[in-house]
């Protein structure tokens, strides 16, 4: 209690992911760009964006009601907490049994919750389809997340977040349930951020889009907060499967030294998955709204696989 | 390398034949299932190569090779070149809605555990943990031949079955005799080749290798 | 007797309960005095209401804290067996159910059934309102079977006659025969169930078998209380609507008034949880783990039908009945995996689940009343439950839309609500399968639990559709368009609930503190100690390293950033935002009818999921100039059935008539006939009754 440093570490998480998420996702659009033989706008872009948004007047419908200027805040809100509860730079943080994996789960599924309402808060056609696109993926997606949380928490028998990091740094090398619970936590985490195949990110189509319709109607301020979250999300999701799937580096004791090394393994993980995506995002194709179940199917699958395997192959 | 750590390469990739046999489930298109296909030959070869180096057994190895050279390089290449030949649809339809089909394989892997559990019970070998997957892989390609109308598709599942018996062999009792299992070998490449000659009659006659058109045989009968 | 003087001066937690029922009972009498003055007996029956349900809930309260367990034998009773009376913690509990959805509803109904009074006549809703809560207390503190079974057919016929409230309306007597039906089925099997244990206890020869004391002495050969669960788990399983035997529940429940249909969904079908755990970890005992297997697998298939088959819905008050089925479908996991482990005899698991269950069913009790409550006050507005036909309700009952959304935040698992508490609760102890002695358990538990993943995910969607189509978006019909809020005690009642879902999921600890008593009576062991080791503010079920949570801290960390938040954007440089037509894409005739339905936001689940549904579609567009690229017009209809009826109660109605027909045959129509049947019955009576 005396020591002031884990409640620093704490409050620095949630400054970090702050700060870097619009460079995570900066990165990841440049590398697609480059991929695409475009020259892309720089990492710092989404920083601009975010500036211009909140210095622009925020324009409302007549008949929005207070869901839709309440939502911004709360998505803001659940999301910046979430990052003083994963681990991010050290084990056992303060604020880390507040919510295990499972009610981290859910803390999101609240903020998707409510922009779901909002999308259908002023009555348009777009928002209403992006609302119902939105929860039916993610009433499809959550499951697979939780089976590939439950493969996990099998193996280290425990659902808070510290214990998992502290059990799979013991070394859980090589299990092939813990190879499948990854592959499927990667589906899962494409499918919940709105990346290729289920959503597209930078899509113009209306009629394609699932996310991007529900927010339509946002503008100024809203919209950065909204934007902000989605790309705290994403880095969010990056930093939970580096906690579950390869924590090597993180502080298990907090102390200057240790922490400066796990900011500097973190954020290595973190460009190698910023990397990754947009090449993994390039060999894939948006699906049909309606071949999405298989594709959350598979995720499914490899969940299950994993927790089978963990029982027939590791016992 | 220690055993424990052979034994958990075993695991793993027994774990990916089973995978793969999930794969050949749900794969829609003809050419990556022939590639689903000859993947999992890959890792039951070397799966089976592991096996003979962690406990020593020498006709393994031999096995593995025999396992390589047909069942991810001759067979696939058969199979390939008729394709080709007779430029048959790429897509195969399945019976039963994918995931479903899933599901059913997740209880079809459910029940194998269930049953060999016993068995695992009494075993010492290295193997003895995957004996369930490699019943649930024959279970599976079974499941295939159930649920996919396309021939092609069925000769895959049939040789899927035949890999995950294989592979109950391997994980049973380190492998069947030699002589079994070349003459095995020479059973499925005859069998390919049968296949191939079935492709073509059942092509001429209903100018499309959708099974599901054999039900018009049935209709001459009753006339 | 119970009425004593000394005890009013040092009441006891029974006393206050039999005071409670006595209160309710009371109260009918209040209906044929006040028969021309509805007013006065609105305001005067259910002020009663309110203040016997606050009694029983703290006597309940009082009985779980203190551990009490008090016995009374009533000087009425048939002979050999007058009526026994028994406050255990578990009845206790229950109790604390019914006296805090019988608190809120009746300060609600003080408005509510006032609008009622301006149409037609309500005494005979009074009379069965008062009846039915008195019924339900009698069934928790009744000790003996026959008691037990009066108090039950009690509650029954009551809320028969307020499902059959408003009866010129044919589905209302439709719907209250089935349910009439069918509770009689389950209430003959639950007889059977304790004529198998009274067999056991003393012989057919007495009756004093049927008291619950002598059942728990009773030795019963295992195959018999295998039969004996069988038959009361179907019993009850009818009340609580487990699929397959679900199908009277979405029938009755909406069509009953709001405030009753907040008592049939939120209390009566807990009734039969109660009776459950009753039977298997009270009188019966000895619990094979198979049993809980079976209560677990019913749970989940009931909770994942029911909320698939919600999502289906368009009817507020039908939607909300189906999700009954499935949150007694979630109620059930959890005292399956408890029975599962106690079978297992590992006591600390087995608390866990019978927990997770209990804190289940209070929640679902709260907020099921409150969006029962919700609907009944749209109701109440808009004379519609019809979804189509709402929309943007919150702009004119701001009240009701936020305490309604209190609800399905609740209802959907979303924390910091009580919901998400008692699944997460659940999860936990769906994660100590490998504590299990059985490989196939061992693997099979944990894909129970993505069952349970899919219901809360579905559930959420599922609420997102109830509450955006009926309160947000734009009017879809005049219905929705000059309403207004409901009066203030409706509000109250509604709010009461709202509070009480927010504080069960901030202080789970405390809760849990409060209700270990019943797993201790029943598995030997507890969960308290190690689930608020930490303190009020940490939930801990099995260990901190094991899991944790904190739903204070949720709710006051999303709070304070949200505030943080504000306050920074909302500084020197503020500008309000400007209000202007919604952009729509550049789209500038938009009108209410463009907006998604109820049915078009179902539309991929039911795409999905469609194996599942008796799906019946037809569209026919009519075309210009016969060309399929220009209709004209287009004519949709869909009905989405529940396909049990086809599988199940469609071949028993025909077998029922089948047979029937065949009696016919022996309708002669002659009176003489008649006399023969009768001669003979008596003759042959007369030669075998000897």
């Amino acid at each position: 209690m005396n020591d002031p440093l884990p409640y620093i570490l704490t409050i620095a998480q949630a400054a970090l992911l702050l700060l870097l998420a619009p460079f995570m996702v900066g990165w990841v659009r440049l590398v697609k760009a480059r991929l695409q033989n475009r020259r892309g706008a720089g990492p710092l872009q989404p920083y601009r964006d975010i500036r211009k948004l909140f210095a622009k007047e925020a324009v409302v419908a007549e008949n929005a009601s207070w869901i839709f200027r309440f939502t911004p805040y709360l998505v803001f809100g659940v999301t910046v907490l979430a990052g003083a509860i994963v681990p991010i730079l050290a084990v056992d943080l303060p604020l880390a049994p507040v919510a295990d994996v499972i009610a981290l789960v859910a803390i999101f599924a609240l903020a998707r919750f409510f922009v779901a309402l909002a999308g259908l808060d002023i009555g348009t056609a777009f928002g209403g389809m992006g609302s119902s696109r939105e929860m039916t993926i993610a009433s499809l997606a959550e499951p697979a997340m939780l089976m590939a949380i439950f493969a996990a928490s099998l193996i280290t028998q425990s659902t808070s977040l510290s214990t998992m990091v502290a059990e799979i740094h013991k070394g859980v090398l090589l299990k092939p349930s813990f190879a499948f619970a990854l592959l499927a936590f990667v589906l899962i985490a494409l499918a919940e951020n709105g990346r290729i195949p289920v959503d597209n990110p930078a899509t113009h189509l209306e009629l394609t889009m699932i996310h991007e319709a529900m927010i339509l109607e946002y503008s100024g301020r809203h919209l950065a907060m909204i934007e902000w979250a989605g790309m705290m999300k994403l880095m969010l999701f990056s930093l939970l499967g580096i906690a579950l799937f390869a924590p090597w580096g993180i502080a298990g004791t907090p102390g200057a030294g240790s922490v400066a090394l796990a900011f500097g393994v973190m954020a290595a993980k973190l460009l190698l998955v910023a990397t990754g995506l947009p090449v993994l995002e390039m060999g894939l194709a948006k699906l049909r709204l309606f071949r999405v179940s298989e594709f959350l199917g598979v995720a499914f699958l490899l969940a299950t696989l994993a927790i089978l395997s963990h029982f027939i192959l590791e016992r | 390398m220690s055993p424990v750590f052979l034994a958990q390469v075993v695991d793993l990739l027994s774990a990916l034949v089973l995978l793969l046999g999930f794969g050949l489930l749900a794969q829609r298109r003809i050419y990556a299932l022939l590639h689903l296909f000859a993947w999992q030959g890959l890792f039951l070869a070397a799966n089976t190569a592991i096996v003979a180096y962690g406990a020593g057994v020498r006709h393994l190895y031999f096995s593995a090779l025999l396992t390589l050279v047909m069942k991810v390089a001759l067979i696939p290449y058969i199979l390939h070149v008729l394709i080709q030949r007779m430029k048959i649809e790429r897509d195969v339809e399945t019976m039963v809605n994918v995931p479903l089909t899933l599901l059913i394989g997740i209880a079809l892997v459910v029940l194998s555990y269930n049953v060999m559990s016993p068995i695992q019970e009494f075993s010492t070998l290295m193997t003895r943990s995957t004996l369930a997957i490699a019943l649930a892989t024959v279970m599976l390609g079974l499941l295939m031949m159930i649920t996919r109308r396309h021939a092609v598709a069925q000769v895959i599942g049939f040789l899927a079955m035949e890999n995950g018996l294989f592979f109950a062999a391997t994980s049973a009792t380190y492998g069947m005799p030699m002589v079994v299992e070349l003459g095995v070998a020479l059973d499925i490449l005859i069998a390919a080749l049968i296949f191939g000659v079935f492709f073509f009659q059942i092509r001429t006659t209903f100018e499309s290798l959708d099974l599901s058109k054999m039900a018009r045989l049935k209709e001459d009968v009753g006339e | 007797m119970i009425f004593a003087p000394e005890l009013l001066a040092s009441p006891t937690p029974i006393f206050l309960a039999t005071l409670a029922v006595s209160l309710w009972l009371a109260g009918t009498l209040l209906v044929p005095v006040l028969a021309r003055r509805p007013v006065w007996l609105i305001r005067s029956a259910f002020s009663l209401a309110t203040l016997g349900s606050a009694l029983a809930a703290v006597g309940g309260a009082w009985a779980v804290a203190a551990a009490g367990n008090e016995a009374i034998v009533l000087p009425i009773g048939i002979p050999e067996l007058p009526f026994h009376l028994r406050l255990d913690p578990l009845a206790g509990f229950f109790l604390v159910v019914i006296g805090a959805m019988g608190f809120f509803t009746s300060i609600y109904s003080l408005g509510y059934v006032r609008g009622i009074a301006e149409r037609r006549p309500v005494g005979g809703l009074v009379l069965f309102f008062l009846l039915f809560l008195a019924g339900m207390g009698l069934v928790v503190l009744a000790d003996d079977a026959f008691l037990f079974l009066v108090a039950w057919e009690g509650m029954t016929v009551s809320s028969y006659f307020l499902v059959v409230f408003e009866h010129e309306q044919t589905a209302n007597q439709k719907a209250g025969f089935l349910y009439l039906l069918m509770a009689h089925v389950g209430a003959i099997t639950i007889l059977l169930a304790f004529g198998v244990m009274a067999a056991f206890a003393t012989g057919l020869t007495s009756f004093e078998g049927y008291a619950f004391d002598a059942m728990r002495r009773a030795d019963i050969a295992p195959g018999w209380a295998t039969a004996a669960f069988l038959l009361a788990l179907f019993g009850f399983g009818l009340k609580a609507g487990i699929v397959p035997l679900h199908v009277w529940l979405p029938e009755a429940h909406p069509v009953a008034p709001s405030n009753v249909s907040a008592l049939m969904s939120g209390v009566m079908i807990k009734m039969a949880i109660y009776g459950i755990i009753r039977v298997t970890f009270d009188l019966l005992a000895a619990i094979p783990w198979w049993w809980g297997a079976l209560v677990l697998a019913l749970g989940l298939v009931s909770a994942l039908m029911g909320v698939l088959y919600a999502l289906m819905q368009h009817d507020l008050k039908r939607l909300l009945a189906y999700h009954s089925v499935e949150n007694i479908g979630i109620i059930l996991i959890g005292i399956g995996l408890g029975m599962t482990f106690h079978a297992f005899d590992l006591p600390e698991l087995a608390a866990l689940g019978l927990i997770a269950g209990l804190y289940h069913t209070l929640n679902h009790a709260l907020f099921k009343g409150l969006l029962f409550l919700g609907a009944g006050a749209v109701q109440h507005a808009t004379h519609t439950r019809e979804m189509e036909a709402l929309g943007g309700l919150i702009h004119r009952m701001p009240w009701t839309a936020a305490l309604f959304l209190v609800g399905c935040i609740s209802i959907s698992a979303l924390p910091p609500f009580n919901g998400f508490v008692s699944e997460w609760l659940t999860y936990q102890a769906f994660l100590l399968s490998p504590s299990l002695p059985s490989t196939l358990l061992n693997i099979l538990v944990p894909i129970g639990a993505a069952g349970l993943a899919l219901t809360s995910a579905l559930a959420a969607a599922c609420f997102v559709k109830a509450f955006g189509i009926t309160f947000l978006g734009q009017p879809r019909s005049r219905h929705a368009q000059n309403v207004s809020e409901v009066g203030i005690t409706m509000r109250i009642g509604m709010a009461g609930l709202a509070l009480a879902c927010l504080l069960l999921g901030i202080l789970p600890a405390t809760l849990i503190d409060w209700l270990d008593v019943i797993p201790r009576q029943f598995v030997g062991a507890g969960i308290a100690e190690s689930a608020s080791s930490h303190g009020w503010l940490w939930l801990t079920p099995i260990a901190p390293e094991r899991a944790s949570y904190s739903g204070t801290i949720v709710f006051l960390g999303i709070g304070a950033i949200i505030g943080l938040t504000w306050f920074a954007l909302h500084g020197r440089r503020h500008r309000a935002p400007r209000r202007g037509p919604a952009w729509d894409c550049g789209f500038e005739k938009m009108t209410p009818r463009m907006q998604y339905t109820a049915t078009s936001f179902s539309m991929p689940i039911r795409v999905f999921f469609g194996a599942l549904f008796k799906i019946r579609e037809r569209s026919s567009p009519m075309h210009v100039h016969r060309h399929a690229a220009f209709p004209e017009r287009v004519s949709y209809s869909l009905h989405v059935d529940d396909r049990f009826w086809g599988w199940i109660y469609k071949p028993v109605s025909d077998a029922a008539f089948w047979i029937a027909r065949l009696t016919t045959r022996i309708q002669g129509g002659r009176i003489q006939v008649y006399l023969i049947y009768s001669f003979l019955t008596i003759l042959v009576l007369l030669i075998f009754g000897r």
